[in-house]
């Protein structure tokens, strides 16, 4: 790379090639060592999730005891599926339509918006849950819709933001044209801004999905969990998989750590596959996704 | 823009203005109202979480709740006002030594990898390593605690025991290092929480690095530098606040991680301790672990007050991480 030569004395030389070779090196390993980390981890939870993962798992709920083998999180896959969907309904009108307001029509308050968006995303979500169980499991108790509430409180403020820079990259020159044909602003919005950004949404309202099925602090203040059955009317107490997995886990008994291990190994599998998706679809739009 | 100057093709819905801008009002008017509920739930969360934790700082001193490191819900009696039981500096300890650990493990490593994928990585796997950093990131936090208790426990035994041995017995240091170490710690937390914020340090370095012009990167590198040299003298001075920002944006999101630490870090509630090989809580573990079988009187509210602090906790940290970070780019702009 540097083959400057100049002056410089060759002991000089060497001392600058031996630091460079040293970076080398080190940034090598550190590289090395962070994908041999996320190896360990999705490897460690692979093998101990497929002792037991299986249709079994898939298709049964726990047993009563959870000492005793067998069973699995089916009820908990449901759970999660309906809060989720819950918290998708509620959260991605808010969060493009918060996104359309704070970019396409900046009107007043949008500064204050897009800040709040940015501190929102901060904010722990156990204290979304706690939020969440103050203004509503107080009044009607524990319950599906309460989880999904907080999941929706969690996943808004991460479309916004991705929302917000995909309609960004819209050319300027597709609105004019449209605006120039003498069409309204909003049917420039619904029928040329979001088609061209809609790849690029997908792909932020999919990473949110990805982000709210991994949660679980705000799910035990919000759903308390139901182990014992399948639950599908969401103004009951529900279960998720991701409190299956964290009850399941902090038992001291090896029959529910299998359980347990099959659950996080589900769990992963779901987040990643949608990760994975939201990131074929970005890659797909014509605006280029991130 | 009279509709009669207009083709024949054009759909009767683009050519009725007057409807047209009804509907351009209510449409704009909805997403006034996204917006505004976005603005509204951040103030209603402050305000309700004040609302929940009242009680308790009406019954004890307010200011009590940060002279104690005792948390003992047990003592707390419904009529009497006496000392209070829920003191929570503890946690709060907890929250900076465990979120403060993160940073300092991750930091260096997340600056690393940014710098490998930007800087040495050939241009084809790039955006592959970064896909499989940021996965990282998209491991639940369950997953992290429950692999943290079987996997990273047993390994950290010996590190554990190892600095126990030698730098749990340096004089002033000592205290900070000193044994037992069973497993469950502020460390074993710290490393748990380093793992979960380096691909959100990596990525925004990753962004401030990117930045960096490249004239004066081929410059350094025309002038003879190596690559060492044109980092250091083209990349890095650039990208210092930038760091800086990443990291308080790293260490915010650790300060609010509950699940994981909650699994790990032992969870005893009644003091400080000092050494990071301990056992203890953060205010985020003390709340999930507690919530749903607070019945101690003024237990519960008291929990809301730690929530409370959080917020007030993340929302500094958080807000300083953005300002610095925001203030780089537009240095570099």
């Amino acid at each position: 790379m540097s083959e400057s030569t100049g002056l410089g004395a060759v002991g000089l030389l060497s001392r600058r090639r031996v630091v460079d070779q040293a970076l080398t090196v080190t940034l090598s390993v550190v590289m090395a060592g962070t994908l041999a980390l996320l190896l360990w981890v999705l490897g460690y939870v692979g093998v101990e999730g497929l002792k037991y993962l299986g249709p079994e798992f898939l298709t049964q709920t726990p047993p009563g005891n959870a000492a005793d083998a067998g069973g699995g999180f089916l009820n908990g896959i449901i759970g999660s599926t309906i809060m989720v969907g819950i918290a998708t309904v509620i959260a991605v009108p808010i969060g493009v339509g918060t996104a359309i307001y704070v970019q396409e029509y900046a009107g007043p308050g949008a500064g204050t918006a897009r800040f709040l968006t940015d501190v929102l995303v901060g904010i722990p979500s156990i204290v979304t849950g706690a939020f969440v169980y103050a203004i509503w499991v107080v009044h009607f108790g524990f319950s599906g819709i309460a989880g999904g509430l907080a999941l929706g409180l969690v996943m808004t403020p991460l479309i916004v933001r991705t929302s917000e820079e995909m309609l960004r990259l819209v050319s300027r020159d597709l609105r004019e044209a449209s605006l120039a044909m003498g069409i309204g602003r909003a049917r420039t919005i619904v029928s040329v801004v979001l088609p061209t950004a809609s790849s690029g949404l997908i792909t932020g309202v999919m990473l949110a999905v990805a982000r709210a099925m991994g949660e679980t602090a705000p799910l035990l203040l919000t759903a308390l969990g139901n182990d014992l059955f399948i639950e599908t009317n969401p103004t009951k107490r529900m279960s998720s998989l991701s409190l299956q997995i964290f009850g399941n886990a902090i038992t001291g008994y090896r029959t529910a750590q299998a359980r347990a291990w099959a659950g996080a190994l589900t769990l992963i599998a779901l987040v990643l596959i949608f990760t994975l998706i939201a990131r074929l679809v970005g890659r797909r739009s014509a605006i280029a996704g991130r | 823009m009279a509709a009669t100057t207009l083709s024949a093709d054009v759909p009767p819905s683009l050519t009725r203005p007057r409807g047209g801008r009804r509907a351009d009002r209510a449409f704009r008017a909805l997403t006034a109202l996204a917006a505004a509920l976005v603005i509204v739930s951040l103030v209603a969360m402050a305000l309700f979480l004040v609302d929940e934790a009242l009680p308790s700082m009406r019954h004890y001193n307010p200011v009590s709740f940060l002279t104690s490191t005792r948390w003992a819900p047990s003592e707390a009696v419904a009529g009497s006002s006496s000392v209070n039981p829920y003191g929570i500096v503890q946690f709060i300890y907890g929250t900076l030594l465990t979120s403060f650990m993160a940073m300092v493990l991750a930091v260096p490593v997340a600056i690393g990898v940014a710098l490998y994928i930007t800087e040495m990585a050939p241009a084809i796997i790039r955006r592959p390593l970064s896909y499989l950093v940021d996965l990282l990131a998209a491991i639940p936090s369950v997953v992290y605690g429950f692999w943290g208790v079987f996997a990273l426990i047993p390994a950290l035994k010996p590190v554990g025991a190892f600095l126990a041995d030698t730098l749990g017995h340096v004089p002033l240091l000592g205290a900070a290092f000193s044994g037992p170490f069973f497993g469950y710690s502020y460390f074993a937390a710290g490393v748990v929480l380093a793992i979960m914020i380096l691909p959100i340090i990596t990525a925004i370095c990753r962004e401030v690095f990117a930045v960096a012009p490249s004239d004066e990167k081929d410059a350094a590198l025309a002038l003879g530098a190596t690559r060492w040299e044109m980092l250091r003298m083209a990349v890095l001075p650039r990208s210092r606040s930038g760091i800086v920002g990443a990291s308080i944006l790293g260490m915010g999101r650790a300060i609010g991680e509950t699940i994981a630490v909650t699994m790990v870090i032992g969870n005893s509630v009644l003091a400080i301790t000092t050494s990071i090989l301990g056992q203890g809580s953060t205010m985020a573990s003390v709340i999930v672990n507690e919530f749903t079988e607070a019945n101690q009187p003024f237990h519960l509210d008291s929990l809301f007050v730690v929530a409370l602090w959080l917020l007030a906790l993340s929302l500094v940290v958080n807000v300083a991480g953005k300002a610095v970070v925001s203030r780089t780019s537009r240095d570099i702009a």
